[in-house]
């Protein structure tokens, strides 16, 4: 009559005194990345139950970044003095790049608390949560792939083989969706201020990273861009898009940032892992 | 060998909202602290204090008490949810949780979709998901509501599916909340069946409850929580009359 025993034999010990955070957190991250499909149905739940009814769903996100760079392409390329040649295939693909690193950035705060039923009625990996979030975003973005590839095709400005660059780049960006939502999910759990200043940032963010302008109109003071890392983040797909493939001090730049970035989040992980069912 | 074993085990609740959930508190906290006393500004609450049990195999414990004595936080704790602060925690054996009905169903999908969602969530394979899928249906009896999605279902027909669900899979080691133990009349007939046969099938039963009739009737032992404190811990029968002695 019952479906089966359980499967899965473990054997819990937590002792206080010497709590082996390390090795707790290597095994979440470890069964977490092992339980991906369960990762993936749920970050397609999300995005089928946030655009139930809607007739063109997550392509809302695509339309209005053709809005944007219709409407910001047309202006900014007189404001700036440039062709609409040069400007367009540039501006759309740091929209659609940056419109991703924007939304997975403010996602990951909701992380945690978003999963709270489930951190606190289930024993799941936490890192399943942070891998749904970045799914579920990954998965918007691909509904804007059809218009830089329109773009493109438009402006005569396919990418050769060094287009191919883009994917090491594409996986720079997933890894460090995948740390934000891991640190800030954790961090916005416990405090609740963080969301609002993350917001915040990225907003700023956006005027300061070379999106709506180009790299080479800072003249002389580009050589400090890399020092931003959304800069160097999104030079990584653009590059090989539009601009024959990016700057080695990019590359080298944003694989440090990523490196640094994931120490730190893992850090916080093994540290506070334990706590984040109390925080949530 | 299955079994659940404490010592020492502490768990403590920190309140947030209370005191310094927000950043600027827990800065000006840091601040304060360094000119008072070494003291961390938190206000906890213990929720679980100095708690020593073993549990073998074979037995069947009630955690009695009254509201707010720690019986369901021990629950959460015996099922790795909540992390002890002190203390050390074994348990060797599979573990089942019925705490929640509704944990880890989504609202929006069917109760077809929800039931491949636990596989997921369970870790299982194709054929043990097909399986799962299969037994859930029948015991929970929808019929063309299965495939309709569960927010539009009656009270009745969520905890069925919910049930069904949680019920399907035979663990060691079974931590339930006594909410499984009362549902509507005419289903459980049925569900005490399953429960039964579930928690005949593993090998520990740790239920916590109100209802000194679950505790005489389900179980070989008691131990009864009063302010996360173990006050009493042996024989159902001298426990639960502990417990009904003592005023409110």
């Amino acid at each position: 009559m019952l479906a089966g025993p359980l499967t899965t034999t473990e054997t819990y010990v937590f002792d206080a005194a010497s709590p082996r955070r390390k090795e707790a957190a290597l095994a979440d991250l470890r069964e977490g990345l092992a339980s991906w499909r369960l990762a993936w149905a749920l970050a397609r739940l999300d995005l089928r139950n946030r655009y139930r009814g809607s007739i063109i769903g997550p392509f809302w996100m695509t339309l209005s970044t053709v809005l944007m760079v219709a409407g910001l392409g047309l202006l900014y390329s007189r404001l700036l003095g440039l062709s609409l040649t040069d400007y367009l295939p540039h501006l759309t693909v740091s929209l659609v790049v940056w419109n991703t690193i924007s939304i997975m950035v403010t996602d990951a705060c909701t992380t945690m608390t978003g999963a709270e039923g489930v951190i606190r009625q289930l024993r799941v990996p936490f890192t399943v949560h942070a891998m749904r979030t970045v799914f579920r975003n990954a998965l918007t973005a691909a509904h804007s792939l059809p218009l830089v590839l329109a773009v493109l095709l438009i402006f005569q400005q396919i990418p050769g083989p060094e287009g191919l660059l883009a994917l090491p780049g594409l996986v720079l960006l997933l890894t460090n969706a995948f740390f934000a939502s891991m640190l800030l999910g954790m961090a916005c759990a416990r405090f609740r201020d963080i969301g609002p200043i993350v917001a915040n940032v990225m907003q700023l963010s956006f005027f300061l990273t070379p999106i709506l302008w180009k790299p080479e109109l800072l003249k002389n003071l580009a050589v400090y861009l890399p020092l931003n890392p959304f800069y160097a983040v999104l030079e990584t797909i653009r590059g090989p898009l539009v601009e024959g493939g990016g700057a080695p001090l990019t590359w080298l730049a944003a694989v440090l940032y990523t490196l640094l970035f994931g120490a730190i989040a893992m850090a916080f992980f093994v540290r506070f892992r334990g706590r984040l069912a109390f925080w949530v | 060998m299955t079994h659940i074993e404490a010592s020492g085990l502490r768990v403590e609740f920190p309140l947030y909202h209370l005191a310094a959930r927000s950043l600027k508190k827990q800065l000006l906290a840091r601040a304060a602290v360094r000119v008072r006393t070494d003291e961390s500004n938190r206000i906890v609450v213990s929720a679980l204090r100095d708690l020593n049990f073993r549990i073998e195999s074979g037995e069947r414990v009630a955690l009695i008490g009254r509201n707010g004595a720690g019986k369901t936080t021990l629950l959460r704790s015996l099922a790795g949810i909540y992390e002890p602060v002190g203390g050390r925690l074994t348990i060797e054996g599979t573990i089942g949780t019925l705490i929640d009905p509704a944990a880890g169903l989504d609202m929006d999908s069917t109760g077809r979709e929800n039931i491949r969602l636990r596989a997921l969530y369970q870790n299982l394979d194709e054929a043990a998901q097909a399986k799962l899928e299969e037994e859930v249906a029948e015991f929970a009896a929808l019929g063309e509501f299965l495939d309709m999605p569960i927010k539009g279902y009656s009270a009745g027909m969520s905890i069925r599916l919910a049930f069904a669900i949680a019920t399907a899979m035979q663990p060691q080691i079974l931590l339930m909340d006594e909410w499984f133990m009362a549902g509507d009349a005419t289903f459980m007939q049925k569900a005490e069946a399953r429960l039964a046969s579930l928690v005949s099938g593993a090998d520990i039963m740790v239920i916590a409850t109100h209802d000194m009739q679950i505790a005489r009737r389900w179980c070989t032992r008691a131990i009864r929580l009063d302010a996360g404190r173990i006050v009493e811990d042996g024989p159902v029968e001298p426990v639960v009359a502990g417990m009904l002695a003592t005023p409110d």
